[in-house]
């Protein structure tokens, strides 16, 4: 402790620098994106194709084609023909910078210009989308005349995407199938676990260094390899009780399974790293294993539990491979993930759709994250330093 | 209110023997120290009785009651840790109820138990407060507030003032003992590596070595009569000096050639084979005073002083390499560093060891009692 006090005192300015300089890039690195996509969510979705989201505070300028009213329109006035209004009609009032006729130079006439369109026909369109078109003969056709113009849009935020995506594009659904997969997910292995950690940290039964040494060889089994086979074991065992194949309790044991030897080591390091005088004063004190277990360390436990609730937590949520493999794709079983996945495919171009759907699978990581931080790196540190 | 024995208690860790079979009868209420040097299973011992160490063999009661068998909590036995060992996440107060919780009793009785100990140790104030929040003399407190909760027939404790401060050390030996009168009937043993505490505290001292007991003794005996080279060596700060000499001339009184020629009378008795044997002669330096004409025990130069004040400790070079001769004098006596010195010392504070470290003296006893 002496120690590393002194080591930190003892460092120079441009150490602490060189650190504070890491972990701000670090920062902007982690932040830049998530704030990008919380922006681009919540903006209007036509301003999204227009602009980044760096530029969404300021009013963005986009090149929109219209027509002005038909010809039937018109009135004479002072012996020309005359079609006036407001090209915007009754869509939000945009400010017009420049005009044209021809899609190929849209941008020809400055607002407020008059343009000669041929035929002694000229057009003038200000600033606030008013138009005075005037021809010295009566226009004819159904159709009104083609115009261009850059507009510019004052920046508009909106909810309407999270309404799309939650309630029409089925993420809501999904979002709340990732819930029932996750919680469950996170404390079935958790309270198995604690028992083993304490068991194996604890007490003294015959085969128990057999047992730790067999769960930290199974730390390192990876899931690919053993995905498939647990999958035809559960589904014979399905068959044996006649349960459909694609099930939650299925993804719950799965996830179970998988998270059970991380969980046993993580929580049986710190258990084991407890002052040995508090079992035994407990045990003076007439408690049975159990009541140690209860009273003693698992509040004692609690930061690592916390840290183990995030890691399982946070992989559990992010999982594709085994909901794909657990889960049917059917509406009620899709997690966000596998709908993120769908959605990529089927709205891929919808920036919207994807911003959104992206920031509403990152919410419930985020809010854990930040609500059990402060246990995050206590606990990873209980792995690797006894006590700690 | 309870007598403990212990018969030839072994305990091995694996096929590593840590006490090599202990015997032992403490009577009920007494004060009882286990020192020795580190390591030498003073704490394993302890935890035996305790119940937190199984016995490997041999055979311990508690008020006439073999317990080998028996969980700690069955023992009416309450320890009080080094560490504390208090429950950080409960409060004083659920520090103290928690045995008595455990246990179901009545909640006005664990109300009434755990305000009187809190009475007696000055903890009433701090009843809410957990124990991070308290220093670590109150802490121990707490530690021993919880045992005297229990109220137990044997309190264990297992050095629990080496995690004090120096002055701390001192007063909570004094509420030590203190609560040792105000709990006649209870019966104590305490385990320390200071043979200040084993001193002060003891009504008998056991001393330990390498799992194995020394000497059983009230401080005075362990003082005055200590049964073997390790025992006087161990009891008195500073050590006592050994050397080793030849003797000359046994019987009622033994005369021994002190190595480097000089020469002693002992009044220790030896028997008539020890003639020419090669023995350790001891002396404790504050046994030794300047030589006042007469029989000088050593010559010697002073070689350092260190002045504590009321005592100065003078490190006599007699000629044996690298081990000087403490010598214990009054703090106003006026030396020099090179001067050269003669002490004695008075008859009845000699010591002598056969080959084997056993002190005559008690040989002696031994062969009267026998
Ligand atoms: N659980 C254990 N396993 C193996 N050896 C142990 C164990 N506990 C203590 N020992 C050994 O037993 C010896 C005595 O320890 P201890 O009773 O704690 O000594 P002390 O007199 O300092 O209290 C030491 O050498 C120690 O290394
Ligand atoms: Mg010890």
């Amino acid at each position: 402790m002496a120690q590393a006090s002194g080591k930190s005192a003892g460092k120079s300015f441009f150490g602490k620098f060189g650190v504070h300089l890491a972990v701000l890039v670090f920062v902007v690195i982690w932040t830049v994106p998530t704030l990008g996509i919380l922006v681009s969510s919540l903006r209007d979705k036509d301003q999204i194709i227009a602009s980044g989201w760096w530029n969404s505070f300021a009013s963005s300028t986009q090149t929109e084609a219209g027509r002005l009213p038909p010809p039937e329109n018109q009135v004479e006035k002072d012996g020309r023909f005359v079609i006036e209004g407001n090209i915007f009609g009754d869509d939000p009032p945009r400010t017009i910078s420049a005009f044209g006729t021809r899609a190929a130079a849209p941008t020809q006439y400055a607002a407020g210009e008059t343009a000669d369109l041929g035929d002694g026909v000229t057009l003038q369109l200000n600033e606030d989308g008013t138009f005075v078109l005037s021809s010295p003969v009566a226009l004819e056709g159904s159709r009104g005349q083609r115009v261009y113009f850059a507009s510019s849009a004052p920046p508009r935020f909106t909810t309407e995407n999270y309404e799309t995506v939650l309630f029409s594009e089925g993420i809501g659904r999904s979002f709340i199938n990732s819930l029932t997969v996750t919680v469950p997910a996170t404390v079935i292995p958790i309270m198995i676990a604690a028992f083993a950690a304490y068991a194996l940290a604890w007490m003294r039964f015959p085969g128990r260094a057999l047992i730790i040494a067999t769960i930290i060889g199974l730390l390192v089994v990876p899931l690919q390899m053993a995905l498939i086979p647990l999958l035809q074991l559960y589904n014979g065992v399905g068959l044996f009780f006649g349960v459909p194949s694609k099930t939650y309790l299925g993804i719950w044991l799965a996830h179970t399974g998988f998270g059970l030897p991380f969980a046993i080591y993580l929580l049986r390091s710190y258990m084991a790293g407890l002052p040995r005088e508090l079992m035994e004063s407990a045990r003076i004190d007439g408690a049975s294993d159990f009541e140690i277990f209860l009273k003693i360390v698992l509040p004692l436990s609690f930061p690592v539990l916390a840290s183990f609730a995030i890691f399982q937590f946070l992989w559990v949520w992010n999982d594709l491979l085994v909901a794909m493999v657990f889960l049917g794709s059917g509406a009620n079983q899709l997690v966000l993930t596998g709908k993120l996945n769908a959605l990529l495919g089927s709205r891929g171009g919808d920036w919207e759709i994807l911003t959104t759907s992206a920031f509403v699978t990152i919410i419930v990581p985020l809010l854990v994250f930040f609500s059990l931080q402060r246990y995050f790196v206590r606990g990873l540190l209980a792995g690797s330093v006894k006590g700690g | 209110m309870a007598d403990l024995t212990l018969r030839q208690i072994k305990k091995a860790y694996g096929s590593l023997n840590i006490l090599h079979g202990i015997d032992l009868d403490i009577e009920s209420g007494e004060f009882i120290v286990f020192v020795g040097p580190s390591g030498c299973g003073k704490s394993t011992l302890l935890r035996t009785i305790a119940g937190l160490e199984e016995i490997t063999s041999g055979e311990l009661k508690i008020a006439g009651e073999v317990v080998n068998d028996v969980p700690p909590s069955k023992r009416g036995i309450a320890m009080v840790f080094q560490s504390y060992a208090l429950y950080p996440h409960m409060t004083v107060y659920d520090n103290m109820a928690f045995g008595m919780k455990i246990a179901r009793e009545n909640k006005a009785e664990i109300d009434r138990r755990v305000k009187q100990a809190a009475e007696i140790l000055q903890l009433t104030k701090y009843l809410d407060r957990l124990p991070k929040a308290m220093s670590g003399g109150q802490r121990q407190r707490v530690a021993i507030g919880r045992a005297i909760v229990r109220n137990p027939k044997v309190f264990l404790f297992d050095e629990p003032l080496s995690n004090l401060d120096a002055a701390l050390r001192v007063a909570t030996r004094i509420e030590i003992a203190k609560l040792k009168e105000s709990m006649p009937a209870t019966t104590m043993i305490y385990v320390t590596h200071d043979q200040v505490e084993a001193m002060t505290l003891a009504d008998r001292i056991v001393v330990l070595k390498d799992g194995r007991v020394e000497q059983v003794g009230t401080p005075m005996e362990l003082y005055h009569h200590p049964g073997n080279l390790f025992v006087a060596q161990f009891i008195g700060s500073p050590a006592m000096n050994i050397v080793s000499a030849t003797v000359e001339k046994a019987g009622l009184v033994t005369a021994i050639a002190i190595d480097g020629g000089l020469k002693a009378e002992v009044p220790v008795a030896t028997p008539d084979d020890a003639g020419g044997a090669k023995i350790s002669f001891g002396v404790r330096p504050e046994d030794l005073r300047i030589a006042n004409g007469g029989n000088v025990l050593f010559e010697g130069r002073v070689d350092y002083i260190e002045q504590l004040g009321e005592v100065q400790l003078v490190y006599l070079d007699i000629g044996r390499a690298d081990v000087p001769l403490v010598v214990k004098l009054p703090g106003n006596s006026v030396l020099k560093r090179g001067e050269s010195l003669k002490v004695d010392a008075d008859p009845g504070t000699l010591h002598i060891f056969n080959a084997d470290g056993r002190s005559y003296a008690r040989e002696q006893t031994a062969a009267k009692a026998a």
